[in-house]
């Protein structure tokens, strides 16, 4: 059985040796994946209309999508939506409108259609299906379309009787929904609870006994208490353990990059060097301006690197320590400048133009690997209330992807300057931020993609895009 | 000031009682204890109070189940009496021998002993949070009392029927007055988890911080299926051949010859389902390569990363940068190479490969010394003091199967000859822990070769003392940049 190994070659881009066979590399093994499984997995959501549904699948997707893990949503309202363009009132939704019935029966056929092209041909892995489901009925036919395709279902129930909690859901985003668009506030409420009406005679939610062989969490009362049923595997697994670290009450995440360094000054990338004049005074402006703030309750932290530290001593207040937010280790590059790394590395530099989310350092990392290393330091932010990160270029993009659901193409161009601040607050669906400049002149350290990425390139056309340094 | 930990988010100042509910034989022991490796090897102090034990303590000689009766108010005198005594422990060890987590290991299947527990709680400000194990399937709990309960030293004279008899009349005393947690009404405002059949289901209820939320997820992760976990390193490198640590290189040929043993072992051991992992480093790809299956690379099974030392020897370490040497040799765990990692920060960086690993059944690990110390230590409860030093050395698999509440380890040594890689402790007298080591992220590491050394800038020294935690023994010097503050103190490890 030990056949003679094959021999190994190193990718050039992202460093990971895999066997090949007359130079070139063979499609074997693969490098360590979130979801190891073949089969793709249907997340399918329960629950009364205003119960987060689309919270939790927007904010799942998100998630998934920056581990590195294709998810796609597929809301059955907008396929709705699509189907009848004007909403007139919630009679649409009376259980005995045969009409509204078959077309919203006709929807959720549609959008399950997008689902088997996205996780069959799309190259798709997870695969979120949003809609009210509160039917065993409805749930047998979704279930049925599974096992013919071979996807893993896992149920996402919400369960919500608090009023106040519900009217505020109502008030942030269904008011301003496409179906709303011409109704004051109160007659938009009106109908809205009507709507839900239709819904709750025949909800049926999932059972602890008729249920037990299914794979599910029940999310109730915005998360105070949970039951899960089943997990099957690692990507269940993980999305319960999110969906038991979030919470949706108000607070706001503040990002920002250490004071300018002295290598920074320099051009050079990597290093711990301590603050510039510069960054010292920014350190002070960032301690103004959090105090001016009044924040209540703000947790500080910075990675292990001198100048995110310097930084927040300036502050005065407590702040922690994280090696998972030091800056991305370029290697055998480290505190080189970019002119340094043409001269003794062009290849490398070239390779990192192709493809910066996935090119990785000589004996260092990449952003995928950043990615990785920083997802106990999202799981954490979003345990957290108001929090103040003070960390670095790289890893502020990759947090920055996250919260603005950014993909890995985007990602590592991100405009992250030093001594801004930015503010993040959870809006609706999504997050607002707001860009602070705290007025204190720095030196710029974005390289924008140049136009030449080919190996051959020339040294001008390599650092076309360098910033001005020193 | 929270500027201490390393790496990882602060836990609250808030100690944690974790108390277990639930019938006999319903895996309580065996949680607590599995839960508190996983706790301590994270880097949590935690202890478990089994109750058990401080009965058997109290009552010498355990006669019959009758102990057990309801109506025997004699022995429900000790055992509450027991009870109390295990709480004494706990606040002595949450207040005052630094521990961060307290699990006691008890029935506690009524309302009114939990009432107590949490009265406990507040007065003394720990934070409690239930575990609940509830499990109605006969075989489970048979299964249950045959590995655990009849060798126990209450039925040290007994034969196992007998045995077995007894415990299942021990299991009737509690059952009429178990009062489950109830989270409608009476437990709704209570953290707690309730693990049912074995982790086929889960409620949770309140989850109140970081550590009860990472306490959830790996009871999630955990499993009772029997299966075998095989660690080992790559073969023999070049490297391994010169003395020289770190690096990226390939098998010697011996080491190519342990891959092929290694293949043959491993075809002998008639696994039905075999996971291979690997890290991204050639030496255990090469190794994986022999074996012919599909083989996982994990970026976190790297070897531990000697920063400016990489692909040194000993020899010229000590030489070149004596101080660090010395440093290492007196704090292995904490030590962190300049540039590079410590044992510390490979325990965090193996956290998710440890969870992963508690939801396989089958798997083969081929990694380095330094990540095999570590997850060594996670499966044999192995201290930090001890982890840095156990012994793992070149072509040879460690067998290990989950038994009773541990782990049972078998070594077998291939019959490939290899250099020898572990180096001792060495005979020292000092005081171990992670504020008498200080590491910053420095490229320049702690003897740098210039001649003359830079003065501190005064004021921030003195700022620096009134704010950060004292430091013995330790020699600072001044990074190579012209002008620049010292801020050793400031990055604590």
């Amino acid at each position: 059985m030990a056949a003679s190994p094959r021999e190994l070659t190193q990718n050039p881009l992202k460093k990971i040796w895999m066997p090949c066979k007359n130079g070139h590399p063979e499609r074997h093994i693969s490098q360590r994946r979130v979801c190891m499984t073949n089969c793709p997995t249907l997340i399918v959501t329960v629950g009364l209309p205003a119960r987060g549904k689309t919270y939790i699948s927007k904010k799942l997707t998100r998630y998934l999508n920056w581990i590195g893990v294709p998810t796609k949503e597929f809301n059955v309202g907008q396929y709705r939506r699509r189907c009848v363009k004007i909403y007139k009132s919630f009679e649409f939704f009376s259980p005995d409108n045969e009409e509204g019935l078959k077309i919203r029966k006709q929807c959720a056929s549609t959008a399950l259609n997008d689902v088997q092209q996205y996780l069959s041909s799309e190259g798709g892995q997870v695969a979120v299906f949003d809609a009210t489901n509160t039917t065993r009925e409805r749930r047998n036919v979704i279930i049925k379309f599974a096992d013919q395709n071979g996807y893993k279902v896992f149920f996402v129930e919400s369960i919500c009787e608090d009023p106040d909690v519900i009217n505020a859901n109502i008030v942030q985003v269904k008011l301003g929904s496409p179906d709303y668009a011409d109704c004051n506030t109160d007659e938009a409420v009106e109908d809205f609870m009507k709507r839900i009406k239709c819904y709750e005679n025949s909800y049926e939610t999932l059972d602890e006994v008729l249920d037990k062989d299914l794979s599910y969490i029940k999310v109730m009362d915005v998360g105070q208490r949970y039951l899960v049923n089943r997990v099957m595997d690692h990507i269940q697994s993980r999305i319960v353990y999110y969906l038991m670290n979030i919470h949706i009450t108000p607070r706001s995440i503040y990002l920002c990059r250490h004071g300018e360094s002295d290598l920074n000054i320099k051009g050079k990338i990597g290093g711990d060097s301590g603050l510039s004049e510069r960054g010292k005074k920014f350190a002070r402006h960032l301690g103004d301006f959090i105090h001016e703030q009044n924040i209540k309750d703000l947790k500080v932290w910075t990675s292990q690197m001198k100048r995110t530290i310097q930084t927040a001593e300036a502050l005065g207040v407590p702040y922690e320590q994280w090696k998972a937010l030091n800056e991305i280790d370029a290697g055998v590059c480290e505190e080189m400048s970019y002119e340094e790394i043409q001269e003794h590395y062009p290849l490398e530099f070239a390779l990192r133009d192709q493809d910066k989310y996935r090119y990785r350092y000589p004996k260092g990392e990449s952003y995928e690997d950043l990615v990785q290393r920083l997802e106990p330091v999202i799981m954490e932010l979003e345990r957290q209330e108001n929090v103040l990160v003070i960390c670095h270029q790289a890893v502020m993009r990759c947090l920055l992807a996250y919260f603005l659901d950014k993909s890995a193409e985007e990602l590592p161009y991100l405009k992250c300057p030093l001594h801004t601040v930015l503010k993040l607050t959870p809006v609706a669906y999504g997050c607002k931020v707001e860009s602070i400049s705290l007025k204190v002149e720095a030196v710029n350290t974005h390289r924008e993609r140049p136009e030449n990425v080919t190996v051959n390139r020339s040294r001008e056309e390599a650092l076309q895009t360098v910033p001005s340094h020193l | 000031m929270s500027k201490r930990r390393a790496g990882g988010p602060y836990f609250t100042n808030s100690p944690t009682v974790i108390v277990m509910v639930g019938l006999p034989a319903r895996g309580k022991t065996y949680i607590s204890k599995k839960l508190t490796r996983y706790l301590n090897w994270t880097g949590v102090p935690t202890k478990v109070f089994n109750v058990g034990e401080y009965r058997r303590e109290a009552v010498k000689q355990y006669s019959s189940y009758d102990f057990f009766r309801p109506d025997n108010q004699e022995a429900m005198k000790i055992r509450k009496q027991c009870a109390l005594s295990a709480l004494t422990d706990v606040k002595s060890y949450l207040l005052e021998e630094g521990g961060q987590v307290a699990v006691f290991d008890a029935t506690n299947t009524t309302r009114d002993r939990r009432e107590m527990i949490l009265n406990f709680g507040k007065e003394n400000g720990f934070k409690v949070f239930f575990i609940e194990s509830v499990c109605e399937d006969p075989n489970v709990v048979a299964t249950n009392i045959m590995e655990v309960k009849v060798s126990c030293p209450d039925y040290k004279d007994c034969n196992k029927t007998d045995a077995m008899e007894d415990f299942l009349k021990r299991i009737e005393c509690y059952r009429a007055s178990y009062q489950p947690l109830d989270p409608d009404n009476y437990d709704r405002d209570i953290s707690f988890i309730k693990v049912i059949d074995v982790g086929r289901r889960f409620l949770v209820n309140r989850i109140q911080d970081y550590i009860q939320s990472k306490i959830v997820y790996y009871l999630m992760n955990i499993h009772v299926q029997p299966r075998t976990i095989y660690l080992c390193r790559h073969g023999e490198s070049e490297h391994n051949v010169l003395g020289q640590i770190g690096g990226d290189s390939g098998l010697s040929s011996r080491g190519k010859k342990f891959s092929g043993a290694l293949s043959r072992f491993m075809e002998e051991q008639n696994l039905k389902n075999l996971k291979v992992w690997t890290s991204q480093l050639k030496r255990t790809i090469q190794t994986a390569e022999t074996l012919s299956m599909p083989y996982e690379q994990w970026k976190a099974l790297n070897e531990i990363d000697a920063g400016i030392c990489e692909e040194m020897t000993y020899e010229q370490i000590k030489e070149r940068y004596p101080e660090e040497f010395a440093l290492r040799d007196q704090d292995k765990y904490y030590y962190r190479y300049p540039t590079g990692e410590s044992y510390q920060d490979l325990v965090q960086r193996l956290e998710p490969v440890i969870m992963e690993l508690e939801r396989q059944e089958n798997v083969l690990v081929i990694c380095h010394q330094a990540v095999m110390r570590c997850l060594l230590a996670y499966f044999l409860d192995k201290s930090a003091d001890e982890m840095p030093y156990l012994k793992c050395p070149l072509h040879t698999v460690l067998k290990l199967t989950p038994v009773a509440y541990g782990c049972k380890v078998e070594s077998i040594y291939l019959n490939v000859e290899a250099v020898n890689t572990h180096r001792e402790r060495p005979e020292q007298d000092v005081k171990r822990g992670p504020s008498t080591l200080m590491r910053r992220n420095s490229v320049t590491p702690l003897a740098s070769p210039e001649p003359t050394k830079k003065p501190r800038i005064k004021s921030l020294d003195d700022h620096m003392a009134s704010t950060s935690t004292s430091l013995s023994g330790f020699a600072a010097s001044d990074i190579s940049t012209a002008g620049q503050p010292l801020l050793g103190k400031a990055c604590l490890t």
